[in-house]
């Protein structure tokens, strides 16, 4: 794993998508902190961070695009899958580098604080705790451009694809705000996802009757739910929708709450898509 | 060593591999031959467990390479039909990259690079980027990361393709120094190749084994008849005359040559050598023989003849007695009898 970490530091240094990543951070940080906070007087310095965290739909999609994509486009995945190694090392090492590449950026990012302070009083425990978030909040991104990545043999589909998701997790809160709140349109919302999961088994199993059995289950479930608890599902799904935004999740924290289901949150997002990028790529062994 | 079971793999509707074994042992040079798309590359992909097997299985030393992955893979070196390599990387960073992966550590990884590297010619270019090395240069690096570990198992896909013919000849000892030590397997479409480097030849076409067996077993049991070519001073008529008489022979071709000489194309009826019969044929009649020579089937004809055959005659058996592969696949090629 460690071998597979630093190869993949060396390499991101190399192909310039580090660089790349890290200076996108910086120039946005630097611009937003010297408006804010040396220009605007502003005393708390995460409020100039999080206007910064749209830039994250650009840089995480340069620095994730070619972790799987590449290695498969360059068949270089074949050297990874007959390496006596298991697939979830090699995926930990790479994923590794990339949070790496993140912790650079932050570690940078968190001198500011410390500068400021020269000059007036800076709460620390509430912008460090900020700062925290904001790397968890990287940290779940690029696992989510990983995933992406070794969906796909083509850099370029794998960075627009990764922009696509950002942007739909980025302006989920508005697109759950299109869904009106009646208990009916809930369930229609809910019968669509359940098709489109047996969809989605289909594609990975290729077995019509496990896809047709989990997107019915699902579906005549959420029927049964409804004819039961129908109270229940007036705006259910806006709100589940909501709270799939990781990027309004950590609101509080601008607040000065420390959200630790926040923190649990974003930690089981990256975990959930590492774990996909590890399936998914052993799944290409199986195709 | 490594055993590979009835495999078999589907991609879809489409069969790449129908049931597929042998058996390879230690200290040989195996070879795949085969058309294109016959499943050379997706065998040695499941060899490696690169890929998987839709049914059977392989192991390795007792090793199976799904179940106990990691062991069944420390015994094997597989350099793909592309070789896996980083572009941004020198040779010897790449190398130490995999030989690390490899399990190496210290000490012995650096030693056992170096010797990689001068065993594969690489010396001159260890230290430039992999992009900007030639295509042979390439593929020797590729090999080296196959080789690195000093592993049991080579496993080489089509290993001299793009080289140049000084490059070829330098990979084809190498592998034989290889093959004293280690299983060596290789595919290729190149008969000559096969023919000068392995001791056995496994031929496969569309996805199943047609035949599998040493080179000089392959030619003479597939092509007993053996044809001789000789040149004799005298006419036409009188070459025939004496050719006629002759028991041992089947068929003969007689054409002028030019200057008194004619030449003779002689087909043997069994496995007898009649040459000696020929001369002295011809040395009664006092005809003198100016050359002649034996032609044996080339492993093309043999090649072309298998490999065709089990593709029009899908339901008769070729058999071919088999050396090494296991003993319920003497009847290669068709012994299911599928349509």
């Amino acid at each position: 794993m460690f071998n597979q970490y630093v190869k993949e530091l060396k390499s991101s240094f190399h192909n310039m998508t580090a660089a790349l990543y890290i200076s996108l951070i910086l120039v946005f940080t630097g611009i937003f902190t010297t408006v804010y906070n040396l220009m605007g007087r502003y005393p708390t310095f995460e409020y100039a961070l999080f206007q910064t965290i749209l830039i994250f739909l650009i840089a995480v999609p340069v620095l994730t695009m070619r972790s799987f994509a590449d290695e498969k486009a360059l068949k270089t995945d074949t050297l990874l899958y007959s390496l006596p190694v298991g697939m979830t090392k090699i995926v930990m090492g790479k994923f590794l580098a990339l949070v790496s590449i993140n912790a650079i950026s932050v570690l940078i990012v968190s001198l500011y604080p410390i500068v400021f302070s020269f000059y007036g009083k800076i709460n620390f425990l509430m912008t460090y705790s900020n700062i925290l978030a904001y790397f968890l909040l990287g940290c779940a991104l690029i696992s989510i451009g990983m995933f992406i990545s070794s969906l796909t043999e083509s850099v370029v589909l794998s960075a627009v694809s990764t922009l696509g998701a950002l942007l739909l997790v980025y302006f989920v809160d508005v697109i759950a705000l299109l869904i009106p709140g009646d208990p009916w349109m809930s369930l229609i919302c809910f019968i669509v996802v359940a098709l489109a999961l047996g969809a989605l088994v289909y594609v990975y199993m290729k077995s019509i009757i496990i896809a047709s059995s989990v997107g019915g289950v699902l579906a005549v479930g959420a029927v049964v739910f409804y004819v039961l608890k129908k109270d229940l599902f007036a705006g259910l799904f806006p709100s589940m929708l909501e709270k799939l935004d990781i990027f309004g999740i950590l609101n509080n924290f601008l607040m000065g709450i420390f959200d630790l289901p926040a923190i649990v949150y974003l930690v089981s997002v990256t975990v959930l898509f590492v774990f996909m990028t590890v399936r998914s790529m052993e799944k290409k062994r199986w195709s | 060593m490594i055993e590979a079971k009835n495999l078999v793999k589907k991609y879809g509707d489409t069969v790449a591999l129908d049931g597929v074994s042998f058996a390879f042992e230690k200290g040989s040079v195996y070879g795949f031959l085969g058309p294109n798309g016959a499943g050379k590359s997706t065998t040695m992909n499941i060899l490696t467990g690169c890929l998987a097997a839709t049914e059977g299985e392989v192991t390795v030393n007792g090793y199976d390479i799904y179940a106990d992955a990691k062991m069944a893979k420390s015994f094997i070196g597989y350099l793909p039909e592309q070789p896996p390599l980083y572009a941004d990387m020198t040779p010897v960073e790449y190398l130490l990259y995999v030989g690390r992966a490899k399990g190496l550590r210290g000490e012995t990884l650096y030693r056992e690079v170096d010797e990689v590297i001068r065993r594969t010619s690489l010396l001159k270019v260890r230290d430039r980027l992999i992009k900007n090395l030639s295509k042979g240069y390439k593929q020797r690096v590729g090999i080296a990361q196959a080789i690195v570990g000093d592993p049991e198992i080579i496993i080489l896909d089509e290993p001299t393709v793009g080289l140049d013919p000084k490059q070829i000849i330098e990979i084809r000892n190498l592998i034989a120094d290889l093959g004293r030590e280690h299983t060596v397997i290789l595919s290729s479409h190149i008969l000559s190749e096969i023919s000068e480097v392995c001791d056995y030849v496994v031929i496969i076409s569309d996805g199943r084994i047609v035949a599998s067996d040493t080179v000089e077993n392959l030619r003479s049991v597939i092509d007993g008849t053996k044809i001789v070519n000789l040149d004799v001073k005298c006419k036409s008529s009188q070459a025939e005359a004496v050719l006629t008489q002759l028991v041992d022979i089947k068929h003969f071709e007689v054409h002028k040559k030019g200057a008194g000489v004619v030449s003779a194309k002689v087909e043997m009826s069994g496995t007898a050598d009649v040459r000696e019969q020929i001369f002295f044929a011809f040395a009664e009649a006092k005809y003198p023989i100016v050359s002649m020579s034996i032609e044996e089937a080339s492993l093309e004809s043999i090649f072309l003849r298998i490999t065709s055959d089990s593709k029009e005659k899908k339901n008769k058996k070729y058999k071919i007695s088999s050396v090494k592969t296991e003993g319920n696949n003497t009847d290669l090629g068709e012994s299911e009898g599928k349509e």
